[in-house]
Formats: C-alpha cells, sequence, structure tokens
C-alpha cells in the first residue's frame, strides 16, 4: 500500500524534479495515445522533439512561437506571484494586437523605422488597458478577477472581429475579414536570413532577466510577491495591496500586449480574425511548468513551443487531428499539478496491515 | 498502584506505552497514563510536550503507531470521534467548533443523534444546564454570546452525551479569572458524580486547585507523576520544564515623557464578529512597559490594528499622537518611520511570511540592508539577520532558513529581535509569550525589561495576567471594546483585575463625564 505523507517542509528537490517527471509522464501518455491511434509512436516523438530542432529555420520557427509564450508567461508569473489570477491574457494580447496593428496601418511609403517602437509601444499601452479594466472593476467593485478577466478575452476577440469586418477591412481584399497588409517598413526587423526569428527573442530574453531583478533584487517586487504569500504580512509590513493589483495586472497586461504587437506585425503582418492562436492559455501552463521562475519559464516556453510545432507537423505529415497539441498540453499541466503533490507530500510504501 | 486498583474497579482510561511519530518529532514516546473513575487527572506540560496529541489519541482523531488503549478495563481501538463518543468520551476543544450564525441550540443538535427534534434538545439544555447551574439560552445565535458563554454551549454539548470521561483542552485561556471559577465549581460537581476529567494546562495554580492527580510531559515523556496539591508550583515547574525559570527583576525607574497619546479613540469595527472600539484613552511614557490585560476578543486585535496604521480608517484629528505628532492617516511605514515599531499576536502568515527565509523576512519592517531604488544588498541582509540570529539566540539553521522551519518560541524571538534591534521610540507587543516555551518566554520578557532601560516605551497586550505582573509597570483591562483606567502594578491585585475584566471597573462612568467636560 502506498501512503502519502506530509513533509516537514517542502522538498527542494522536488520543486525542480517536478516538472521533469510530468514531461516524462506527458511523453510516456503521448506514446500510449499515439498507439491507440494506430499511429508509430517513434515517428510521432520524431515530430515533436527532433523534426523542430532539425533545421535553422526549424529552430527559428521554435524561437517565434516561444518568443510570445514567453514575454505573456513573465507577466503572468508577475500576477500569480501575487495571488492575482489574471487568466484573460489571450484579450490582452489581442488588444495589444489589434492596437499595435493599427499603428501599423498608418504607415505608408515616407514612414521611418521609428514605426516599429511606435507601434511595440502600442501594442503594449493596449494590453495594459485591457488588463487595467481587470484591475479596475476588481478594485473599485470587489469584482473577481479570475471571471473579469477571462471574459474580456471574448470581448477581445469581438472587438477584433468587428474591426476587420468594418473600419479596418481592406477595401481592395475581396470582402475577406482582414486588413491591408502591412507596409513592408512595419515589419519586426529579423535576426538573421534564413529564419524567421525576429528581434522579438532577445527583448522576451531581456525582459526575463529584468523580471529576475525585479522579483528577487528589488523591495518593490519582494513586497509584490509578500501579498501573494502572506496578504496579512503584507498589510502588517504596509505594503498596499491596491498598488500590488495594478503592478501585477498591468505588467501582466503589457507583456501580453507587447507580445501581441511582435506576433501582428512579425509572422502575421496583417489583423485577421486569426490572432488568437491560444498563446493566452497556454502561457498559463508555460509559467506554471517553470516554476513562475525567470530561468524555469524560458526552458518551458521552448518546450511549450516544440509541442506547437510537433503538433502541426504530426497534422500535416501523419495525419493526426490538430487538437493533439492541446491534448498535449492539457495533458502537462496536469501531469504537473499531480506531480507538485511530491514537494509537499512523500510517498511511504507500508505493508498491508501495519497501518 | 496498578495492583491495588485492579482488584476493585479497572481505571475509567489506561493509556500504555502510547508512541506517536510525526516526520520531524516523536510528538509521544512511550506514554503511560491511568485515569481513575471520579478522578479529576491533570496533564501539564509546555507548549508541544505533546498533550494535544495525547488527547487526540484518546479521543480518536489520530492513530497512535504504538500502545494501547483501554477504557473501563477494555482495550480499546479509538477510531473515530464519534466512537470515542459512543465509548463515553466527550472533549472540549480549546478552539471553539461552533456556528456563529446559528443559535445554541442549532449547535448542540449539530453533534446529535439526527432522531431527536429541535425542541426535545432545547428541553434536555434546559435540564442539564439547570443541574449544573450552568447559565444559557438555547435559543440565542452563537455570535452575540461572549466567549465564557460559547465554552459553556461545548460544555452542555459533551455533558448531553453523558459521558465517563471528558477531557478539557486548556479551557481558562479564554476566561477571566471569576468565570474560572465558576466553571470549576462545575466540573467539581461533575467529578463527585463519577465522571473522570482528563484536564490539560500550562497553569499550575490552576492544576493544584481542581486535579489530584497529574501526569507530566515534557518533549513527548511521561517526567512525572504526582498529587499536585502535594507539589509546589516550584517542583511541579521543574518536572515540565527541567529548571526553574529565571526570575526577572524589575528596577525601579522614572517614566520620561509622554510617547504615545491615545484620546478617546472610537472606532466601529470592521468586520461582522468584530469588536467596536469606544472611547479609548491612555498613555504610554518612554522608560515605562505599560500593560493590556483582559481575555482576547474584547478590542484588543481592534486597538493594534488602530495603532500599527493596518487599520487605514483614520479616526478624528489628534486622537492618535506619537510624541507629539499626529500619526492620523499614516501607514505602517510611516509610523516606523516615526520610531513604532510592533511584534503582532499571529507570528506565521502576519508577523513573518512562512515560506521565505529569515532574511528576506526582515525586509518587512526594517529597511537598513536596501540600496538606492530599494535594490537588495544581499550579502548585508544575510549579514543582518546573521547578526540578529547570534544576539537573541534564535535556533534557525541561518539566515536562509524559512520562517515556518523554526520553532514557535524561536520564530517569535526572532520577530521581538527584529522589532527590538531597530531601537523603537515606541515597541507594542501583541501577545509576546502565546504559545512560547517557557525559556524562550523568559528570555523575551528580559528583553521587554531591558528596552525599558533603555529609555524605550512599551505597550503590551497579554491575556497571561502573570506575565502582565512580571514586566508592567502600569496596567489597563480592556473589556467590551472600552479600556479601563490604569493602575499601578504595585497596588493591582489578580482579583480586583479579574473583576476588571468583565467591564466592572468602578469610576467609568464617572470618567467618561470628567473627559467631556475636559
Amino acid at each position: 500500500m502506498i501512503r502519502l505523507e506530509p513533509r516537514p517542509q517542502s522538498s527542494a528537490l522536488w520543486t525542480y524534479a517536478s516538472p521533469m517527471l510530468a514531461i516524462v509522464i506527458t511523453i510516456a501518455l503521448g506514446i500510449l495515445i499515439f498507439m491507440a491511434l494506430d499511429k508509430d509512436p517513434a515517428r510521432a516523438l520524431q515530430m515533436f522533439f527532433w523534426e523542430p530542432l532539425k533545421s535553422k529555420y526549424a529552430v527559428g520557427e521554435i524561437m517565434i512561437k516561444a518568443t510570445p509564450l514567453l514575454l505573456i508567461a513573465l507577466g503572468l508569473s508577475v500576477c500569480f506571484r501575487s495571488n492575482v489570477w489574471n487568466i484573460g491574457a489571450e484579450g490582452q494580447f489581442v488588444i495589444g494586437a489589434v492596437c499595435a496593428g493599427s499603428v501599423a496601418l498608418m504607415a505608408d511609403k515616407s514612414t521611418g523605422l521609428w514605426i516599429v517602437p511606435a507601434l511595440m509601444l502600442a501594442g503594449v499601452l493596449g494590453g495594459m488597458f485591457w488588463a487595467g479594466i481587470t484591475a479596475l472593476l476588481r478594485d473599485r467593485f470587489n469584482a473577481n478577477e479570475i471571471l473579469v478577466s477571462l471574459m474580456l478575452v471574448y470581448v477581445a476577440t469581438m472587438v477584433l472581429s468587428f474591426l476587420v469586418h468594418g473600419p479596418l477591412k481592406d477595401p481592395g481584399g475581396f470582402n475577406f475579414p482582414q486588413s491591408k497588409t502591412f507596409e513592408a517598413i512595419t515589419r519586426i526587423p529579423r535576426l538573421m536570413s534564413g529564419s524567421r526569428a525576429n528581434i522579438g527573442v532577445p527583448i522576451a530574453l531581456i525582459c526575463a532577466v529584468l523580471l529576475w531583478i525585479y522579483l528577487f533584487r528589488t523591495r518593490a517586487g519582494f513586497a509584490q510577491q509578500v501579498g501573494g504569500l502572506a496578504p496579512a504580512a503584507a498589510r502588517y509590513a504596509g505594503f498596499s495591496s491596491r498598488r500590488a493589483l495594478w503592478v501585477a495586472l498591468l505588467i501582466s497586461g503589457g507583456a501580453a500586449g507587447l507580445a501581441g504587437a511582435l506576433e501582428v506585425a512579425g509572422p502575421i503582418g496583417q489583423l485577421t480574425p486569426y490572432v488568437p492562436a491560444g498563446y493566452g492559455f497556454a502561457a498559463i501552463i508555460v509559467a506554471f511548468v517553470g516554476r513562475l521562475h525567470p530561468v524555469g519559464m524560458v526552458l518551458s516556453a521552448v518546450l511549450m513551443s516544440m509541442f506547437y510545432i510537433g503538433g502541426e507537423l504530426a497534422q500535416s505529415r501523419m495525419g493526426l487531428p490538430r487538437s493533439i497539441t492541446g491534448v498535449f498540453q492539457g495533458l502537462l499541466l496536469f501531469c504537473l499539478l499531480a506531480c507538485d503533490t511530491l514537494v509537499t507530500y512523500r510517498l511511504r510504501w507500508i505493508r498491508k496491515g501495519a497501518g | 498502584m496498578t495492583q491495588q486498583t485492579a482488584g476493585l474497579t479497572p481505571p475509567r482510561l489506561e493509556l500504555q506505552g502510547i508512541t506517536k511519530r510525526y516526520p520531524s518529532v516523536v510528538a509521544n514516546d512511550q506514554v503511560c497514563l491511568e485515569v481513575l473513575p471520579g478522578q479529576a487527572h491533570a496533564v501539564l506540560g509546555e507548549n508541544g510536550a505533546g498533550k494535544s496529541t495525547l488527547m487526540k489519541i484518546i479521543y480518536g482523531t489520530v492513530a497512535p503507531d504504538q500502545g494501547q488503549v483501554r477504557f473501563n478495563g477494555q482495550a480499546v481501538q479509538i477510531r473515530n470521534p464519534h466512537q470515542a463518543r459512543a465509548l463515553g468520551i466527550s472533549m472540549v476543544f480549546q478552539h471553539f467548533s461552533l456556528f456563529d450564525t446559528l443559535t445554541v441550540a442549532e449547535n448542540v443538535w449539530l453533534g446529535l443523534d439526527k432522531s431527536l427534534s429541535l425542541d426535545e434538545v432545547r428541553r434536555r439544555i434546559e435540564a442539564k444546564a439547570g443541574q449544573y447551574g450552568l447559565d444559557i439560552a438555547p435559543d440565542r445565535p452563537v455570535h452575540t454570546l461572549g466567549v465564557g458563554e460559547m465554552q459553556r454551549v461545548e460544555i452542555i454539548r459533551a455533558l448531553l452525551t453523558d459521558p465517563q470521561l471528558l477531557i478539557l483542552d486548556e479551557p481558562t485561556s479564554v476566561l477571566t479569572p471569576q468565570a474560572v471559577e465558576r466553571l470549576f465549581a462545575v466540573l467539581r460537581q461533575l467529578v463527585s458524580q463519577g465522571c473522570s476529567l482528563l484536564y490539560i494546562s500550562h497553569k499550575l495554580h490552576e492544576i493544584r486547585a481542581l486535579c489530584s492527580a497529574c501526569t507530566v510531559l515534557r518533549g513527548g515523556r511521561v517526567t512525572g507523576v504526582c498529587d499536585p496539591r502535594e507539589e509546589s508550583n516550584a517542583s511541579l515547574s521543574r518536572m515540565m520544564i527541567g529548571a526553574e525559570p529565571p526570575a526577572l527583576t524589575i528596577k525601579p525607574r522614572q517614566a520620561g515623557p509622554v510617547v504615545l497619546a491615545v484620546d478617546a479613540l472610537s472606532l466601529p469595527k470592521s468586520e461582522p464578529f468584530g469588536v467596536d472600539l469606544e472611547h479609548i484613552a491612555l498613555e504610554v511614557r518612554s522608560g515605562e512597559v505599560l500593560g493590556i490585560a483582559g481575555v482576547s476578543g474584547n478590542g484588543q486585535r481592534e486597538l493594534m490594528w488602530a495603532l500599527s496604521g493596518e487599520d487605514t480608517r483614520s479616526p478624528a484629528k489628534g486622537r492618535l499622537r506619537l510624541q507629539g505628532q499626529d500619526i492620523n492617516g499614516l501607514g505602517p511605514t510611516g509610523r516606523r518611520r516615526l520610531g513604532l515599531q510592533f511584534v503582532p499576536e499571529e507570528r506565521l502568515g502576519r508577523g513573518a511570511v512562512p515560506s521565505m527565509s529569515l532574511a528576506h523576512n526582515l525586509l518587512l519592517t526594517r529597511s537598513e540592508s536596501l540600496g538606492p531604488g530599494g535594490w537588495i544588498r544581499t550579502g548585508a541582509l544575510a549579514s543582518q539577520a546573521r547578526g540578529l540570529i547570534e544576539r537573541f539566540r534564535v535556533k534557525a539553521g541561518g539566515p536562509h532558513a524559512p520562517a515556518q522551519s523554526l520553532s514557535g518560541g524561536n520564530l517569535q524571538k526572532f520577530i521581538v529581535g527584529r522589532e527590538i534591534e531597530a531601537e523603537p521610540k515606541l515597541l507594542i507587543v501583541s501577545q509576546p509569550t502565546w504559545g512560547v516555551d517557557v525559556g524562550a518566554a523568559a528570555q523575551i520578557r528580559g528583553e521587554i525589561l531591558a528596552l525599558r532601560e533603555r529609555g524605550c516605551a512599551v505597550l503590551v497586550v497579554s491575556e497571561e495576567l502573570d506575565e502582565l505582573f512580571e514586566i508592567c509597570d502600569r496596567l489597563h483591562v480592556m473589556a467590551k471594546g472600552r479600556l479601563s483606567p490604569s493602575i499601578d502594578r504595585a497596588q493591582a491585585t489578580v482579583e480586583q483585575i479579574g473583576e476588571w475584566m468583565s467591564g466592572l471597573w468602578p469610576d467609568a462612568a464617572m470618567r467618561e463625564v470628567a473627559h467631556d467636560q475636559a
């Protein structure tokens, strides 16, 4: 018989081992699923873990997908560490994309390179504004931020849909619900030829470093986390819970908005109803698998990005349904939550009859 | 003794070799205990000695790893409280398990056989209450009751099962000295009718007043079995802690200028079951320790929130002055800047963040290790924590040990040390030694007195009258959200303070009149 026993102290080893174990279990379950679907598991795993690393172009694709995931997850980690449950990063991402796209559409043949920072700033502000609505409703009316931020995702999607069906629709676009293709000058500069990876990658990595400094080397970041870990201690110390709420939501909204800007002016290049690709939700998993730690989240963003690309490859080359990516994401979060039990509990094998 | 009684009637309860191990500690180590029918048996021990675990084993909420339990001579395995009650074992917990929004009768009904009607329960409550002279109204909602009354509800609930063994866990910690006497009268009546008592406490004089046998626990082991009536406080405390606590000396000292002045502070409660503060007036002078006595839940928490700045509502202008300066509207940080440091009663979760390191917990109230812009200088922070650990003899794994890894006493030493080391002008300490072992308690009281020597003004709120009499120059009593006039410690007696604890101080009304005229 196996018994769960509380540990006297949470285990430092399992804090880091738990995500590893979760990945292993996820892969094992994945193999079973492939077998049940009559697909060769070895080939399927190759799609997920080898094909995406095979070429410079493929690695660039991983980076392209990992960038928004990482940026959003970095922001969310501030929220989650502050006990603010922002589930609506997807909406903040969309509004960031809308604002950045609107700025990009202002460009013409004579526009200078300043348009790129301008549209990124617009994205940040848009995301902050959208998250700020949640903060305001929570602050003034004590509305639940989980529900408000989540529902605002659907509102954001509708805003985007309205714009591409109406005011921003390309007049010469045969009535397709999409905007004009952005001018070339607005495109986020690429890092190198032969790959679609752009300067979003170093921007995200710099953000990770800045977040690390903020969380672990400044009193403001410390105060933010105390509010999440022990609200009474924060009140005792004199750290404002309202400030923590606003800071958390504005940072995460800004990060998600920036991700939206980089996405819409990078790989997409126009506003379409397909801007929301689920990055905002997948980033929640990235944040937790990465233990809400900047370094951990860099690694988990890469992993999650491989799932995305692997899923696409498995779809095109093996005829697996597209939802396989979602299955893997869900499995990973599920396994992680289960494995996290081991951080605070340990397993004891005891012979029957003894207990 | 076992041979003697075995011939007559078997002991009501007999524990043999009870052992319970937890991952980090052996809570009970080969504990033996024998309670005779109609005997009031005390279990004495410090916090963490294993008393509560032992009682949970008897009441069936915890299973022992080893050992045997016999009830009336029969070997039994008590798997849950339901079974314990069926055997005739009842327990009154230290923390009440009552629903605030239900009436007394409804609360009692919840714990009883569901076949009874509410009317029948009400009749039974009244019958039991009459039998033992317990004053209780079955139809009052629980939230309108005082703590003493709530405890009566718990006791009635226990008595309705007609127990043969009643376990009481620290029942007097919420009672005034007079209420303790009333409780003891009920308990003595129970004992005279043949019910056995297991009475858990660390208060020696109560045990000697009530019990005829005593088992002393220290570190999970039995360190003595005795008749407490034949022992002295000193001998009992030697069994309990292995040594007598060092005596404190309090040097007479002329109090200096007023540091904290609270003038007719009134604040309505901010939570449904809180207490309204009414016309609180007090002054704390430099170089004196002012004590506030009273049973918890009479407004102490609310007063502390108002003084620390955690209650962000401002009372009227000028109600709170620190060294003559109006501190109204200042938050905890602003008040700290003016020299007010505060030790709250909850250590984990308020005084310290459980999962954070001791070093980081310094940052809650101290800013010496911060650079410009709030940059945390980690080296300086760690050495600051190390210095504090050394100076206040905190047993900890170092500056990076998480706060939750420390024992209650050591964490309290760290928190008190953190506030004292800031060399405040005014130190406010709430329940300085709650759940703290005797050695640490003596050290903390010593540190408070040393701070007084250095000219700091100290305000201590405590439930332990002995403690207040030990370290205070003057005393106030808090009852029902109001504060008594102050009295010099030298002139105060336990009886008088006890009376005041029920809100009955003589010149309360006169004082208010005088105040309005002034």
